[in-house]
């Protein structure tokens, strides 16, 4: 006994783990289920110890199973208890089996919401990763808002790997929860900016996700992932934001002017085809969205297809597909320049390859025209004997009837050839498609009024040959078509050769085996034939055929008057009564024909499928008023095509019913008149009476089968489409013949031997006449037409609900929710919260939000840096082979970033500005730099270290040791540059109202306003724009605007940004830009070129552009500022004259310009004054009457500090210089006077930066 | 977005299931059934996108796979995916299986399915590409193994092992030398990964290395 329970326990001591039930489940081959029934009972026993050990190994077998398909839910609570285990390792089996099997009705996802957050806030990183990856896989709406705070917090984490994780899931929330996504936007669109590419990657594709289901909400991003597109390096990151342009360009096409130019030079220069490819995609929906023109248009657009024809033409089946696929986009809007590429498409259906053929016959939809269509269409129907599989067999079916059919059978020119096509449809196996053959022949036949007699006389043929459709169960589809068939026959009874057989044709027995709604339309029709053949045989010989008719009526109805189906049922007896009715009259020989045909008069006009939606309710009528006391009757008609026969109709048409109330019938009769007139599918039933002529069905009535399946089917008697294409071909040799003898006639010395040649020549859509005249009736739409308005939206669409303006202030009620049981700290802002929270429980994170603030400080000068740095991070990546598309896909991109540091493409200065429409027009704006740094960080942070001052833009010319010539000339163009001046005014008076915007949003959002002990007033000031960009020089042709900033990789390097205004109407071109090198300070040059030579700005500008470039200049000392001469020469072209011009202007380096942003730790700062290496000065701004925070925000921005902490009127600053030399700052102020004590390792810079510091604040 | 990513061998087998989005377990291997019919019948040569799938998502979505030796790794995605990036994701994640693993083969998905969830969570998570810098994958992967390797050290095993003894085992200890309990511990004992090889003649196709797609 005890040996047993020792046993127990031993046998426990070894249970299985995952490998071992493996291993059983594979050795157990044919009792698998049984096996695996016993292995789950054991796991249930384990579940039930104390031991969390063996739940965790019980819960990962419970994995395993539930992969296998077997329900392991009723094991979630265990699940819970392995998550909420203290270790690691069974964390995260717990969180893996939670992600496997949980969802949104899982009850127990309740008890988890503390357990999850407590894991957020691990120490331990894999704690918190683990539990971030399970949760997004089982987030609720209720976890994502009681967590959504937490997140948020997470995504400012020190750890990058928390980071991105962070960043990622907020998606999820944001779906869950979509409240969430406006407090939560601004942070993570800093995260955009993220140092850590992985960070940086996955807030790229968090918003890329959201943009593209509401894309215009994101529009206003646009500047920043442009700019993120010209500088980034990371392919994922740049196919995931080049995806993202091509769903924004449809609603801005600004922004695709804006975009073409470096997606083309990305095109060019790369060498990923995942890259190249996406350009193409976004190249060409940005060309879509440009509905007329840029000259270059046609350009871009041969470089799409070139392009993809190289896609196409390459070996690797993946490539070709894409090609293809792209090739239908550009299709849509540019036919014709796909079309040159027949023969590669035709190529492609012969593929072996499914997907590829499926994609080529996508493009050949748009490829027709009215010369290729027979030849295009006879390649497709050889294709469809070939195919094998019934859904490609298919998907050809429905291609040729949308190729035939598209723009109102614009390219048919012969509907004889449309019909036999059709009918030789008809003779697929196994096809689905048997209705949209049959609505194809009734439209066509309704509407060409020529083609009917052709119609009526091949589908009766199709009745005839009714069993080779019906014979077979597989071909059940394809009986639709008879539908067709039997109504066209009716309808058009009159042009039918032999109406009788047709008619017998329509009523053997085996019609009852058909469909009921067929063989509603067959008995219907049958009447109608009925009429036709009376009128036939009244008209000659002697009455007895007429009756033989009525007989054989009165013989074959009574078969469907027993039909299961009622509408059969009741139109068969409708009928047969009618026909009883004639045959007695035909008795008495009363002439029938012409009432019984009276009954089915009228001509049935085309209604356009929506005509009847779109009727415009008359003004003053109230539908939903009653008009008299309840209804007795409904009078609504049917208006959808497919209802035909509606009951009421065919009794109303009766001629009986006109003895009951004569007026109100006779209103009736008159709306119901006009209706039919409009209804193409109304058709009208007769009652007659008849006499009827016996004839039993003889033995010639019973169908033949033929059963040789190997040939497609050939129906006797049906003409093979392709008798039309030679046809067609001599006719149009033909009419060409006559054209030419015409011609000929015209100008005979000309033409002698050419016409041969003509056959093969090119053939303008124009010389095609169609070979009938042909008549396409159009589509009926009632007066008045509403336009359409139809919204095709999902209502259950979960990202309907994040359709929300991010531009709004954020309200207070839309703060995140924030956890109750942690409200000892006042509730400002669920980011305080966060912070305060986790500032309250770790050091680490204390140094995290640290970190956060001096991001925000970073103006768009570190976001550069910042980049740099990661792009050199990435070059080294490279090294190592990890780039996933291959380091080699990398390489051009890199050098044209490299080239940049000396000459920024052309494209790429426009990346810094930020305000969408500002960004968008092509004005150039001095303040540009500045919009970019102040916009996101406003909206980031509104705290005083916002990189902005009170500079006013609207003066540009700040003189900063610049001496603007002005040469005057011609006074009109003087004139133009006021008008433009005024309008730059404008604008910058709408951006600043937008600036308030934005201030008053963040304020609102009071997102991490308060960090590491700097108090803040509530309502800040607004912060004015502010620009670094001053002007340089200008004269009548051009303006230069300049801005200089350090190199943070070359101690001896600054960068000079020149934005380059054209402010004429002429042409500038071949500039050239040098100066005068000092000992200090040089212009680096392209190698091989002289001292003396200058540099070539790499763009021409055309009236009213500017552009920027950038150059490098290195400098030896930086402890002083200095000035250098420079000329820039250039080329004014007009229409008639080009003339050479230059234009002098003096670089200032002030030695502001070489210091480098760089954020500082408290400590470290600490450490640093008190290392006693610094020199001390000090200074005092009199009568500065701006708030602090503003003052702050402009020693950051013109001088290129950052704040590292701040206690009220008193803060303490920092900045390094390219050549690392420490500069600390501590500014105070008391009314209106400003103390700056400063300590520098190089007194000579302090004193410089000092004395500019001094200056800029004397300026204001 | 990425909807679901299947693992499954050259018979259908399923080796790894993540689904983004919620299928209850019938539904999933019906799904499974269908994209193993959609992608088994089509040749190495062809192009490796596939629309079509009836069961999960729309028409927006497409399938994208790479045959490996044995196995297929299929990623359903939407349009929000580029095509070429989500090929190549999949060869990223397969040589972080091979590094992981060294030299991984279908054996080592089959037994250790529950590690190659964990790498796959540093890939992808819940739908969205996370990582695609294979080092980084693979250093985080190492991270967390050893982190578990230090929680479940040989002694931690033993305690909580010993707490579910009853204390009478001491008593009865050299009833250890019963035949029956002795092989089960070689059966333990034995690793795993490589000693299965003999208990799985049958499947000596699962041997073949992925690292190569077989195309």
């Amino acid at each position: 006994m005890a040996l047993k329970i020792v046993k127990g326990s031993i046998d426990r001591m070894f249970d299985k783990n995952l490998q071992d039930l493996v291993r059983g489940i594979r050795n157990h081959k044919e009792d698998e289920a049984k096996y695996i029934s016993t292995c789950i009972d054991e796991i249930k026993q384990e579940l039930k110890q104390d031991n969390i050990a063996v739940k965790a190994n019980a819960v990962c077998k419970l994995t395993y199973l539930q992969m296998l398909g077997y329900d392991v839910s009723w094991a979630a609570f265990n699940i819970v208890e392995v998550m909420s285990s203290s270790k690691f390792t069974y964390k995260r089996i717990g969180y893996l089996a939670a992600s496997q099997c949980f969802h949104e009705s899982t009850d127990v996802i309740m008890l988890t919401t503390n357990q999850i957050r407590k894991d957020l806030s691990s120490p331990n990183q894999y704690d918190t990763g683990v539990a971030l990856t399970g949760l997004s896989c089982f987030v609720t709406p209720d976890l994502a808002r009681d967590l959504a705070n937490d997140i948020m917090t997470l995504m400012s984490h020190t750890k990058p790997y928390i980071r991105k994780k962070a960043v990622l899931i907020m998606y999820k929330v944001f779906l869950k929860y979509p409240e969430s996504l406006r407090p939560a936007f601004p942070r993570l669109k800093e995260k955009l900016e993220d140092p850590d590419p992985g960070v940086q990657s996955a807030a790229v594709n968090v918003i890329c996700e959201l943009a593209r289901r509401n894309p215009k909400n994101y529009l206003s991003l646009a500047p920043l992932f442009f700019k993120l597109m010209t500088s980034s390096t990371n392919n994922w990151v740049l196919i995931k934001i080049i995806k993202l342009f091509g769903a924004l360009t449809p609603l801005e096409p600004r922004l695709g002017k804006k975009l073409i130019e470096p997606l083309t030079n990305l095109i060019h220069s790369t060498s990923a085809m995942s890259l190249l490819y996406e350009c193409v995609n976004t190249v060409i929906a940005v060309l879509i969205s440009l509905s007329s023109g840029m000259p270059n248009h046609s350009a871009s657009i041969q470089l799409c297809v070139q392009k993809l024809r190289i896609l196409i033409e390459d070996s690797d089946q993946n490539l070709k597909y894409l090609g293809l696929l792209a090739m239908s986009k550009i299709l849509k809007t540019h036919p014709k320049s796909v079309q040159s590429h027949k023969d590669l498409i035709l190529q492609c259906l012969d593929d072996k390859d499914e997907s590829i053929r499926l994609r080529a016959l996508d493009l050949l939809y748009g490829m027709v025209s009215k010369k290729n269509l027979m030849e295009i269409v006879k390649k497709l129907m050889l294709h469809v004997d070939k195919a094998e599989g019934t859904t490609y067999r298919d998907e050809l079916l429905t291609k040729i009837i949308d190729i035939c059919s598209q723009s109102n059978y614009q390219y048919i020119t012969n509907f004889e050839w449309y019909i036999s096509i059709l009918v030789e449809l008809t003779r697929l196996e196994g096809t689905r498609h048997g209705h949209l053959i049959a609505s194809q022949m009734l439209d066509v036949a309704i509407r060409v009024k020529a083609i009917r007699v052709f119609a009526v006389a091949q589908m009766a043929t199709l009745l005839d040959n009714a069993h080779l459709m019906t014979g077979n169960v597989q071909r059940k589809g394809i009986c639709e078509v008879l539908y067709a068939a039997a109504w066209i026959c009716g309808e058009f009874s009159e042009h039918l050769d032999n109406p009788m057989q047709t008619l017998e044709a329509m009523l053997r027995p085996k019609v009852a085996t058909l469909p009921g709604h067929i063989q509603a339309v067959y008995v219907q029709n049958a009447a109608k034939l009925f009429a036709t053949v009376l009128k036939n045989q009244e008209g000659n010989t002697e009455g007895t055929a007429a009756q033989e008719t009525s007989q054989l009526m009165i013989d074959r109805l009574p078969l469907f008057v027993q039909s299961a189906n009622l509408e059969v049922q009741e139109r068969a007896s409708c009928i047969l009564q009618l026909v009883k009715y004639i045959q007695k009259l035909q008795q008495k020989d009363v002439e029938v024909a012409e009432e019984v045909i009276a009954l089915f008069a009228g001509e049935l006009n085309p209604v356009a499928p929506k005509a009847q939606k779109k009727v415009p309710i008359p003004e003053g009528l109230d539908l939903d008023a009653w008009i008299n006391e309840p209804p007795s009757e409904s009078e609504s008609e049917d208006e959808q095509p497919k209802a035909i026969f509606a009951k009421e109709e065919t009794k109303h048409s009766r001629p009986r019913h006109t003895e009951v109330d004569e007026k109100e019938l006779a209103r009736r009769r008159e709306v119901r008149k006009q209706e039919q007139a409009s209804n193409p599918f109304y058709i009208k039933a007769s009652p007659s009476s008849q006499k009827v002529y016996q004839e039993a069905p003889g033995v010639d009535h019973i169908p033949v089968v033929q059963i040789d399946l190997s040939v497609p089917l050939k129906v006797p008697g049906l003409p093979m489409s392709d008798q039309y294409v030679k046809l067609e071909e001599e006719r149009r040799q033909k009419d060409r013949a006559d054209k030419k003898k015409k011609e000929k006639k015209k100008r005979k010395e000309k033409r002698s031997g050419r016409g041969k040649k003509h056959d093969s020549g090119p053939e303008s859509e124009e010389d095609i006449t169609p070979a009938h005249m042909v008549d396409i009736v159009t589509e009926e739409m009632p007066e008045n037409a509403l336009p359409s308005d139809d919204d095709d939206k999902d209502p259950n669409d979960p990202h309907k609900a994040l359709d929300i303006d991010l531009d709004k202030p954020l309200a207070d009620s839309e703060k995140l929710p924030v956890r109750s049981h942690r409200a000892a700290e006042p509730l400002k802002s669920p980011a305080e919260d966060g912070d305060a929270e986790s500032a309250a429980s770790q050091e680490p994170k204390k140094k995290s939000s640290k970190e956060k603030r001096e991001k925000k400080k970073d103006k768009d000068r570190d976001r550069k840096k910042s980049k740099d740095e990661k792009k050199k991070k990435k070059h080294r990546h490279e090294e190592k082979g990890e780039d996933l598309l291959g380091s080699q896909a990398d390489e051009p991109v890199v050098q044209s970033e490299e080239t940049s540091e000396v000459a920024a493409p052309p494209a790429s200065n426009t990346a810094e500005v930020s305000d969408l429409d500002f960004w968008l027009s092509n004005a150039p704006v001095p303040s540009n730099t500045q919009e970019a740094a102040t916009l996101p960080a406003a909206v980031a942070a509104p705290v005083p270290e916002t990189p902005s001052g009170t500079a006013p833009d609207s003066e540009p010319d700040e003189p900063k040791d610049t001496e603007p010539e002005e040469t005057d000339k011609k006074s009109s163009k003087h004139k133009k540059k006021k008008q433009k001046k005024e309008k730059k005014e404008e604008k910058e008076k709408k951006k600043k109202k937008k600036h308030h915007h934005h201030h008053r949003h963040s304020d609102g959002g009071a997102e991490e306003s308060v960090q590491n002990g700097t108090v803040e007033e509530e309502e800040e000031e607004p912060l004015p724009p502010m620009s670094n960009y001053c002007l340089l020089a200008e004269n009548s042709y051009i303006k230069m605007e300049n801005d200089i900033q350090g190199n943070l990789q070359d101690g001896s390097q600054v960068v000079v940004s020149v934005i380059f205004e054209n402010k004429c109407d002429s042409f500038l071109k071949s500039m050239e830009f040098n100066v005068l090198d000092s000992l200090n300070s040089k212009l680096q040059r392209a190698e091989g070129s002289g001292p003396h030579d200058g540099l070539t700005v790499p763009f021409q500008l055309p009236p009213v552009v500017s552009n920027e470039a950038r150059f490098v200049f290195t400098v030896q000392s930086i402890v002083m500022p200095q000035k250098l001469k420079g000329t820039l020469t250039f080329i004014v072209k007009n229409e008639d004259s080009s003339t050479h011009e230059k234009l002098d202007f003096k670089l200032h380096f002030t030695c502001s310009s070489y210091l480098i942003t760089t954020p500082c730790y408290s400590d470290a700062f600490a450490k640093l004054l008190e290392s006693g290496d610094l020199k001390c000065s000090s200074v005092k701004l009199e009568g500065v009457i701006m708030p602090f925070h503003h003052l702050l925000a402009r020693i950051c921005f013109h001088h290129h500090f950052s704040v590292v902490e701040r206690v009220d009127s008193c803060a303490s600053m920092y900045s390094r210089s390219i050549q690392g030399h420490h500069v600390c700052l501590l500014v105070k102020t008391s009314v209106q006077t400003v103390t700056i004590d400063a300590k520098c390792d190089e007194p000579t810079l302090l004193g410089n930066v000092l004395d500019e510091i001094k200056q800029t604040f004397s300026q204001c | 977005m990425i909807k679901s990513i299947l693992i499954f061998n050259n018979h259908g087998k399923p080796r790894l299931i993540r689904f983004y989005q919620y299928f209850a377990e019938e539904m999933q291997q019906q799904i499974i059934r269908e994209t193993f019919h959609l992608v088994s019948k089509r040749d190495d040569n062809v192009c490796n996108f596939l629309e079509g799938g009836s069961l999960i998502g729309g028409s927006d979505d497409k399938l994208i796979y790479r045959h490996y030796a044995t196995l297929y790794f299929v990623f359903c995605v939407d349009s929000s995916e580029s095509e070429l990036g989500i090929l190549d994701l999949i060869q990223v994640f397969v040589e972080t299986l091979d590094k992981c693993f060294e030299n991984v083969c279908e054996l080592d998905l089959i037994f250790h399915m529950d590690k190659v969830h964990y790498i796959l969570q540093e890939v992808v998570m819940g739908g969205m590409v996370l990582e695609t810098n294979m080092n980084e994958i693979v250093a985080q992967v190492e991270l967390q193994n050893r982190m578990e390797k230090s929680e479940v050290s040989p002694s931690a095993t033993l305690k909580d092992h010993a707490s579910v003894l009853t204390s009478n085992i001491t008593v009865f200890i050299s009833l250890v030398a019963d035949l029956r309990i002795a092989a089960h511990i070689s059966d333990v004992a034995s690793d795993p990964n490589r000693s299965d090889v003999a208990v799985d003649v049958v499947e000596t196709t699962d041997q073949s290395e992925l690292s190569r797609p077989s195309s």
